[in-house]
């Protein structure tokens, strides 16, 4: 370990610590997002339903090639049935912050993750 | 019917490169077959080559090496003009853009360590401009962000580190022997 520590010069810990800060910057602003309020479900490119994460519920989406089944239960989104042949976005599992999204191909459905920061508390009029 | 033979004139320095490229090109076999998590997430060794071939031959030599490695691995790999090809030939791309300008950082405090990072991170920003401007034009690969910037840090760092390695190897195996306190 000594002799590898020998190799990095006083400028490459400089170039370490100023990467790693902007790793943890980068990883903070990104990832901190708030947990989701509502998925939207696309079929062939269009919005299919917009849906509230309060409600648990199945929700059968029709694509080319048959029926997606997506799941929503304890404000976590998930795909549990697809006809596409490699099953990835089955296989993502569990959707639960704002901003991540599940696509299944060839059968063109997604379902988004959206919501999260509300810009304000209530409207009054 | 005549024979036609075309000679091309190759100097020592092309077939160094082509050496060198080759060396390269094993390290992307041999890295193909580490199962990766995320794709995408790989250690990069052969650019450990074009670290070395940076620091011992300049800059437009590591570019040939480096160039001639996403060629040939993708002819290689089948996958020539296809994704995947496009990927490495951007993160290459971006990556000796920045070693151009990394390797006039001052030698007494900036080594092999602090080019292979700033490569690193050039690589996946290469790499990250293609999948948005092209194959995945929606935010959400932000998301994938954090993994890839993570690894390009570690791997970078690594590789910097054997580079370093080897380059120092080479050097004493130059000199006469000297006494090494460590």
């Amino acid at each position: 370990m000594q002799t590898q520590l020998r190799h990095i010069k006083p400028g490459d810990w400089l170039t370490l610590i100023l990467g790693s800060v902007c790793v943890i910057l980068i990883t903070l602003k990104l990832w901190n997002g708030e947990l989701a309020d509502k998925a939207i479900i696309r079929s062939g490119g269009k919005i299919f339903r917009e849906v509230p994460l309060s409600r648990d519920q199945h929700i059968e989406v029709p694509g080319p090639l048959g029926t997606s089944i997506v799941t929503i239960e304890k404000r976590k989104v998930r795909i549990t049935s697809d006809p596409s042949p490699r099953q990835y976005c089955v296989r993502q599992g569990w959707l639960q912050q704002s901003g991540e999204i599940a696509i299944c191909l060839p059968n063109e459905v997604s379902v988004e993750l959206a919501g999260g920061k509300k810009k304000y508390d209530s409207l009054n009029y | 019917m005549t024979v036609s033979t075309i000679k091309l004139d190759t100097t020592a320095e092309d077939h160094h490169i082509a050496g060198m490229a080759a060396i390269a090109l094993g390290l992307t076999v041999l890295e193909n077959a580490i199962p990766s998590p995320l794709p995408g997430v790989k250690p990069g060794l052969a650019n450990i080559v074009t670290l070395i071939v940076l620091s011992r031959y300049g800059w437009r030599a590591a570019a040939w090496v480096s160039l001639l490695r996403v060629v040939a691995g993708s002819l290689l790999f089948g996958s020539f003009l296809a994704p995947g090809f496009f990927l490495s030939l951007a993160g290459a791309t971006l990556s000796l853009l920045v070693l151009a300008f990394a390797q006039h950082l001052p030698k007494r405090w900036f080594g092999p360590v602090s080019h292979s990072i700033y490569a690193a991170f050039a690589h996946i920003t290469g790499q990250m401009l293609v999948v948005y401007l092209w194959l995945i034009p929606h935010t959400g690969i932000a998301y994938l962000i954090p993994i890839f910037a993570t690894a390009a840090l570690v791997f970078g760092t690594v590789n910097g580190l054997i580079a370093a390695k080897f380059m120092d190897n080479g050097e004493t195996a130059n000199k006469p022997v000297s006494e090494n306190p460590s």
